[in-house]
């Protein structure tokens, strides 16, 4: 061995990469600063939220959450210097009214009751939503929770959900007979007219005896008392709920070869997607009022939430048609070869992969949905924008605008942003396709 | 559920639409509470506050009315409507009554088949402008831009006026009073026009209201009051004297304070009549004796209910004006009780 080498015998230590390129440096180098017109770009972009924070900042930073009033809100911001160039905000109003804007009329005493239906909500959802990390049985409490729901939140005698729940299980009943003893198609018929002559004609006696042996009743709470978040909630959940199945159902009925379904089905989506929700809802309000017999008090809230759902129903419909209209034609072959009957084809191949790919449409109906029903403030339903107007009203709070609007957008934009971020978490989950 | 209260809501339906046949009076009595329209919020006329009570001027006659017909101020379901649902909800029996400071014009009387039981503020179209600018009559404001709300009859007023003196102006259009405030202050116009208790409630909400001027002229008639449908005059006379009542009571001193001690009886003939004590005007309407007296407790006399919602002492500041008593120069006469 000589002692002249060319080569490295051993090996180097590592060296840290350089300082320019790793930590906050490396990170700045690479995201903001990546070449002169993202510089120009950076630069320009912070001075603009430099400027509006520094409008906003001091405004929001207001010590009015004692105030009670605009007047005592100015005094108090005089006192301190005067606030920002903008004076300062008045969160007063929101401390005199938060729990308006959340529970609007709603006797203070039952606030249990919607606080509880929410949460049940939660639950009810739990093994729809993931339903890998909860147990199958919690099924059984989501198919009840339908009838729960308008109990809590409405009140009156048990019996009435009971008898519309019974309503469901005699139809079944009856189907299951029939069906086993006679034909499939004479089940169905004779269920559904089970069903509808129990709701029609029995349920209500059904209901007052054993409310008079058993009166197991909560308060009855008018829907006049309905207001602020909580009503957007209920409009909003009701219409989610029941517009996705019924939306389903118009999608699979617009492809249907019976031309009278089709028929049927285009039409109802043409026509709802034809007219602006805000027609629908004077319709509701208005319209229904004129043609129904005087005197008739047909439930205002109940009203609007069957529009909401058939206008949602309708564009939901489109969405999933779109979702069924991206399946090659070779799934709806590949499940006729296995010989399984149309509604095995949808229930097992076809509405899997129709509805995983329409998440996001479905998703921003949904979104859209839940934001319209700030449009009932137009027919006189004091919704959170509708209670703004009538806080407004108050000689205390006139003259109030930036802070109820901030409010109301914060509480608007947790429920959307939740349901935003729950759709991208189901799309990584049911991904399964190559990346 | 959804479909059986559906269909349950259809068989009651049914079963109303039998019942209806009798009169609002009737219906307002077996169902406890008179369902009485108002406004989403109007400043000093109606307004919810942090409980969910529904309080103001307009409000106060609802009470009126359902004191008189049920002995309770308190059994009102207030109906928040809209300038696009109130004559609706009127016409379709949703409402009983319609307290929302609805202008009586000959339209909406004769053409809409509604019927204005009387006024309770006689208000008339204003405007408002930054002292600043040095104006002291709206015929001086020619080329200047306004402020007004749309589909109001305060847009047709306005353009009315201008044409008759023949100025310019450069309408600015706005949707709610809420947005006029905002873009008033902002510059955006130098004009806001709109009803002069509006303009009055508006100026009081200013950081400082000393800055703005309100011009002398008002250039409209809008007699505001209650109303209810065409057809049924019971129940319109039963509206009509309650109001008739509120302002009789101020001409003849009777206060929600010393109504009490007058019911017993007094010298004035007027006075025991209105209050039941003599005569039987309440059996007439088909009411209790003591009607007006409930009426009258419900939130005091014309007098009282306007300085406790909208008079100089309240943030609105309101003075009398033509709604003063015939006897002090202004426009509240009511018919005799006889």
């Amino acid at each position: 061995m000589s002692d002249i080498s060319y080569v490295r015998t051993e090996m180097l230590a590592e060296q840290d990469p350089p300082a320019t390129s790793v930590g906050a440096i490396g990170w700045m180098r690479a995201n903001l600063f990546s070449g002169a017109f993202n510089s120009i770009l950076t630069i320009v972009s912070l001075g603009l939220i430099y400027v509006v924070l520094s409008k906003i900042l001091p405004w929001a930073f207001s010590p009015t959450w004692d105030a009670t009033s605009l007047r005592e809100c100015r005094e108090i911001i005089a006192a301190a210097g005067g606030g920002g160039e903008h004076g300062g905000a008045c969160w007063g109003v929101i401390r005199d009214r938060w729990v308006q804007l959340l529970f609007g009329f709603y006797p203070s005493e039952l606030y249990w009751r919607p606080i509880l239906a929410f949460v049940l909500l939660g639950v009810a959802l739990a093994p729809v939503l993931f339903a890998d990390h909860v147990p199958a049985k919690m099924m059984r409490f989501s198919m009840l929770y339908p009838f729960v729901m308008p109990w809590l939140l409405w009140g009156g005698s048990i019996w009435v959900p009971v008898g519309a729940l019974l309503g469901f299980v005699i139809g079944y009943a009856v189907y299951s007979v029939v069906t086993n003893t006679m034909s499939g198609l004479l089940g169905i018929i004779t269920g559904v007219i089970a069903a509808v002559v129990w709701w029609m004609f029995l349920t209500g006696g059904f209901s007052s005896i054993l409310s008079g042996i058993a009166p197991l009743e909560l308060d009855f709470v008018d829907s006049r008392s309905f207001g602020g978040m909580m009503l957007s909630l209920t409009i909003g959940v009701v219409a989610i709920g029941f517009s996705l199945p019924i939306g389903i159902v118009l999608a699979l009925g617009r492809q249907s070869d019976l031309l009278i379904v089709k028929a049927l089905c285009v039409g109802f989506i043409e026509f709802i997607r034809g007219v602006p929700l805000i027609t629908l809802l004077f319709v509701a309000s208005t319209l229904l009022n004129i043609f129904m017999p005087p005197g008739t008090n047909f439930d205002i809230i109940m009203r609007v939430i069957i529009m909401a759902t058939l206008f949602a129903s309708a564009y939901m419909a489109e969405v999933i048609r779109g979702g069924l209209a991206a399946l090659p034609t070779g799934q709806y072959e590949g499940a006729d070869s296995l010989g399984l009957n149309y509604w095995q084809a949808q229930r097992l191949v076809i509405m899997p992969q129709a509805l995983k790919i329409s998440i996001p449409g479905i998703v921003s109906t949904f979104i859209g949905l839940f934001k319209d029903t700030t449009l009932v403030s137009v027919i006189g339903l004091l919704d959170p924008l509708g209670l703004s107007n009538a806080i407004r009203a108050d000689a205390a709070w006139n003259g109030i605008v930036w802070e109820l609007y901030g409010f109301i957008a914060l509480m608007f934009f947790v429920f959307c942003f939740g349901m935003s971020r729950y759709s991208m978490y189901l799309e990584r989950k049911l991904q399964t396709g190559h990346k | 559920m959804k479909k059986s209260v559906l269909l349950g809501a259809l068989t009651v339906a049914g079963l109303a639409a039998g019942a209806a046949a009798a009169g609002t009076l009737d219906d307002v009595k077996a169902r406890g509470k008179l369902n009485c329209g108002v406004t989403v919020g109007l400043v000093g006329f109606a307004a919810p506050d942090a409980n969910g009570n529904w309080e103001g001027f307009d409000v106060g006659i609802c009470r009126a009315v359902a004191a008189a017909v049920l002995g309770d101020p308190q059994a009102v379901e207030f109906v928040p409507t809209t300038g696009k649902t109130r004559f609706t909800a009127l016409a379709s029996g949703e409402i009983d009554m319609l307290a929302r400071n609805t202008t009586w014009t000959f339209s909406r009387d004769v053409d809409l088949k509604f019927t204005f039981v009387g006024v309770n503020y006689y208000d008339g179209q204003g405007f408002m402008v930054p002292a600043e600018l040095g104006v002291s009559s709206a015929k001086e404001l020619d080329e200047a831009t306004v402020c007004i709300q749309t589909g109001t009859t305060t847009e047709l007023n306005l353009a009315d006026f201008f044409r008759a003196n023949n100025i310019k102006y450069d309408p600015v259009p706005i949707e709610t009073n809420a947005e006029a405030q905002q873009q008033y202050l902002a510059g955006a116009c130098d004009v806001y026009t709109t009803d002069a208790s509006g303009l009055a409630a508006t100026r009081a909400t200013f950081e400082r209201p000393g800055d703005h001027v309100l011009l002398p002229e008002i250039i409209s008639k809008e007699p505001l009051g209650p109303l209810v449908r065409h057809g049924d005059n019971q129940w319109g006379d039963v509206v009509r004297w309650s109001l008739n009542a509120l302002i009789s009571a101020e001409e003849l001193g009777v206060t929600s304070a010393n109504v009490a001690e007058m019911s017993a009886g007094t010298d004035n003939p007027e006075v025991n009549r209105l209050l039941g004590s003599e005569g039987n005007l309440g059996e007439m309407l088909g009411l209790s004796a003591d009607w007006a007296k409930n009426a009258i407790m419900a939130g005091g006399n014309y007098g009282e209910l306007f300085d406790n919602n909208i008079g100089e002492n309240t943030s609105i500041g309101l003075a009398r004006g033509l709604n003063a008593q015939w006897t002090e120069g202004g426009l509240l006469y009511s018919p005799p009780f006889r």
